[in-house]
């Protein structure tokens, strides 16, 4: 059977696992994004805590998905749970490392302007420094996303939704007729997918970065 | 006009960072009075900025009171106070996220007012800084010059209409010509509002152009000589103020006085289609040898001697020469004095409202005026510091007291070359 005879014949659950493997990533994106500009927004202001955020989320990375998975499962179980939390840490390292960039890049002279027309702290953050500092956490963002993209693969070994199902059922039945077709199935997937994402994204930044500071 | 400004008094406000053997600002008392504008001057790193910001308490002072219409505003919530005072900062402190109309919407927006109020404020606000309300409303601040930035920050800072306006370098990051016409802005605003403005600057020219009293601060914010421009530049009260004031303060005090403060002297006038014998006669009767030529809406349009009228036979339009510049009765004494000197024979027109013919001031004429006001002022900064004198407890010994005096008007004097 060629490439695109496997597509057709099995289009139905191919599509299915686009769309789980699509909400995963976005779902922890989405949640990896409101973490992790939380946690830039609480340590920004301290060097050792801005210094440990970081520090401790890029030692997460580090950490082989597999492995990380496979410590997972005697804790979490199978299924949904490990995937989440392994992709929802994998993606705070961008997003906590540019939202630290990004408020800390804002002008001291527009905050010191804030504090001085009678802004509280909440309004300064909400109106002034987060807006300012959207750029670079939006690029943070899509940084993980496409990191995301290819680490969700993974969560199939623990009987997680996905793309990566495919591939793995290929991998284990290596020789036989539709392997190379299940493999190659599931990661172009995985590239359109991404491919599809970044420009949502391009639309995003578009809608969401106020037009006096896009480049 | 009833002044809408507040009074504000600085008492013993001293700021000591943790870590440093010397406060930056060390014990700054002093009033300012509602509706005057006080400019702190001094060498950069002297705590100037520091002692302003501690009135709307971006620092907070270590000791020493700062009270806004008597009351003491140490003990309120910062956010509430810094609502009540304009801030306007260096290069503007625009947020480049915002349009101009959101910039200036803010404070007032804070204090809870209507949607509809705050629009017509954000045109009201535009309009008398002096920009276009259509044209300039929905830009952002990147597409506006430095000047229009300059522009939008005080209109921002005074939107909520705060009686109190802290102004902090603001010019201090525009060219010099916009720079002028900032100030100049400033000033008619400051006609019309009657703020209490606190100005704080490193250049002296803008603290003489725009404050009503000048603070010269030293180091540590020690307050070297708190005074009216004119006293400053006549009476300097210490080695230090002189130097910083620099040299040509009386050419400084040029700028003080404008030539609609003395009067301007009048010249003989003729209209267009008079007939010669009586502009003849009409110079003849007076002192001066040379006349204006007005056209039909009264603007000076030509010189007219003596020579010219006696060999004229056309229409007086063509004899004598055509008036080159001429100055405004708004001019300052400088802007005159620069122009006499330009003028190859000493002499240039004022004009009032629409170029209308107001006068005309000779160098001769200009120079005696300007010797008088040096005098005058030596005069009153003398008895100023005689009245000081008998009302301080401990007197400064009378030979130093005597040397400063000597020098201080030895210099402004001497200055003038």
């Amino acid at each position: 059977m060629g490439f695109w005879d496997y597509v057709g014949s099995y289009r139905e659950k191919l599509l299915f696992d686009a769309y789980q493997h699509a909400s995963a990533v976005l779902q922890c994106v989405v949640v990896a994004t409101v973490a992790g500009v939380a946690i830039g927004v609480v340590t920004y202001r301290r060097e050792w805590a801005a210094g440990l955020a970081t520090t401790t989320t890029s030692a997460l990375l580090t950490v082989p998905s597999l492995a990380m998975i496979g410590l997972l499962i005697p804790v979490v179980g199978l299924g949904v749970a490990p995937t989440v939390i392994a992709l929802t840490l994998y993606g705070l390292l961008p997003v906590v490392r540019n939202a630290i960039v990004g408020l800390r890049g804002v002008d001291p002279a527009l905050v010191d302007a804030a504090k001085g027309i009678g802004m509280s702290r909440a309004r300064r953050l909400l109106r002034v420094e987060l807006p300012l500092a959207w750029p670079p956490i939006l690029t943070g963002v899509r940084v993980a996303t496409q990191l995301l993209m290819g680490i969700a693969a993974i969560a199939a070994y623990a009987s997680g939704p996905g793309l990566g199902n495919e591939i793995f059922r290929g991998i284990a039945s290596l020789g036989s007729a539709n392997a190379l077709n299940q493999v190659l199935a599931g990661t172009l997937g995985i590239v359109v997918l991404a491919l599809l994402f970044d420009a949502a994204y391009v639309l995003l930044g578009r809608l969401t970065i106020p037009r006096g500071i896009r480049g | 006009m009833a002044d809408t400004g507040a009074a504000i008094e600085l008492v013993g406000l001293t700021k000591r960072y943790p870590g440093d053997r010397q406060p930056s600002v060390d014990g700054v008392t002093l009033r300012v009075d509602a509706g005057e504008t006080v400019v702190f001057v001094g060498p950069s790193g002297c705590g100037k900025s520091t002692t302003l910001k501690m009135i709307n308490r971006l620092i907070e002072p270590s000791s020493g009171s700062v009270r806004i219409n008597g009351e003491d505003v140490t003990g309120l919530d910062p956010v509430e106070l810094r609502r009540g005072i304009g801030y306007a900062i260096q290069s503007s402190g625009l947020f480049p996220h915002l349009t101009v109309a959101q910039n200036i919407a803010l404070v007032p927006r804070m204090a809870g007012w209507s949607g509809r109020r705050v629009r017509a404020r954000v045109t009201e606000m535009l309009e008398l800084v002096g920009l276009d309300p259509g044209e300039f409303r929905d830009r952002y601040p990147r597409r506006l010059s430095g000047g229009q930035q300059q522009r939008v920050g005080v209109a921002r800072a005074l939107a909520a209409d705060p009686p109190v306006l802290l102004m902090d370098e603001p010019f201090g990051a525009v060219d010099p010509v916009t720079r002028g016409h900032l100030q100049d802005e400033l000033l008619r605003l400051q006609r019309e509002l009657r703020k209490t403005i606190v100005f704080v600057t490193h250049d002296v020219d803008e603290a003489i152009k725009l404050g009503d009293r000048i603070a010269v601060l030293g180091e540590r914010s020690r307050i070297a000589q708190f005074d009216t421009p004119e006293a400053i530049l006549a009476h300097p009260a210490d080695a230090f103020v002189s130097g910083f004031v620099g040299s040509g303060a009386a050419l400084k005090r040029l700028d003080l006085t404008r030539l609609r403060d003395l009067g301007v002297p009048g010249c003989p006038t003729a209209h267009q289609g008079e007939p010669l014998p009586q502009v003849r006669a009409r110079l003849r009767a007076s002192a001066t040898d040379e006349m204006l030529l007005l056209d039909r809406r009264g603007r000076p349009v030509r010189w007219l001697r003596r020579d010219d009228l006696t060999h004229a036979e056309g229409p007086l339009t063509e004899a004598g020469t055509p008036v080159g510049g001429t100055v405004t009765r708004d001019a300052t004494l400088r802007e005159a004095l620069e122009a006499v000197l330009t003028d190859s024979t000493g002499r240039v027109a004022v004009t009032g409202p629409n170029g209308v013919y107001a006068g005309a001031v000779r160098l001769e004429g200009l120079l005696g005026t300007v010797r008088g006001l040096l005098a005058a002022d030596r005069g009153r900064a003398r008895e100023h510091r005689r009245e000081r004198e008998s009302t301080r407890p401990e007197p400064t010994p009378p030979e130093a007291e005597g040397a400063t005096a000597g020098r201080a008007e030895g210099d402004a004097v001497g200055s003038a070359g």
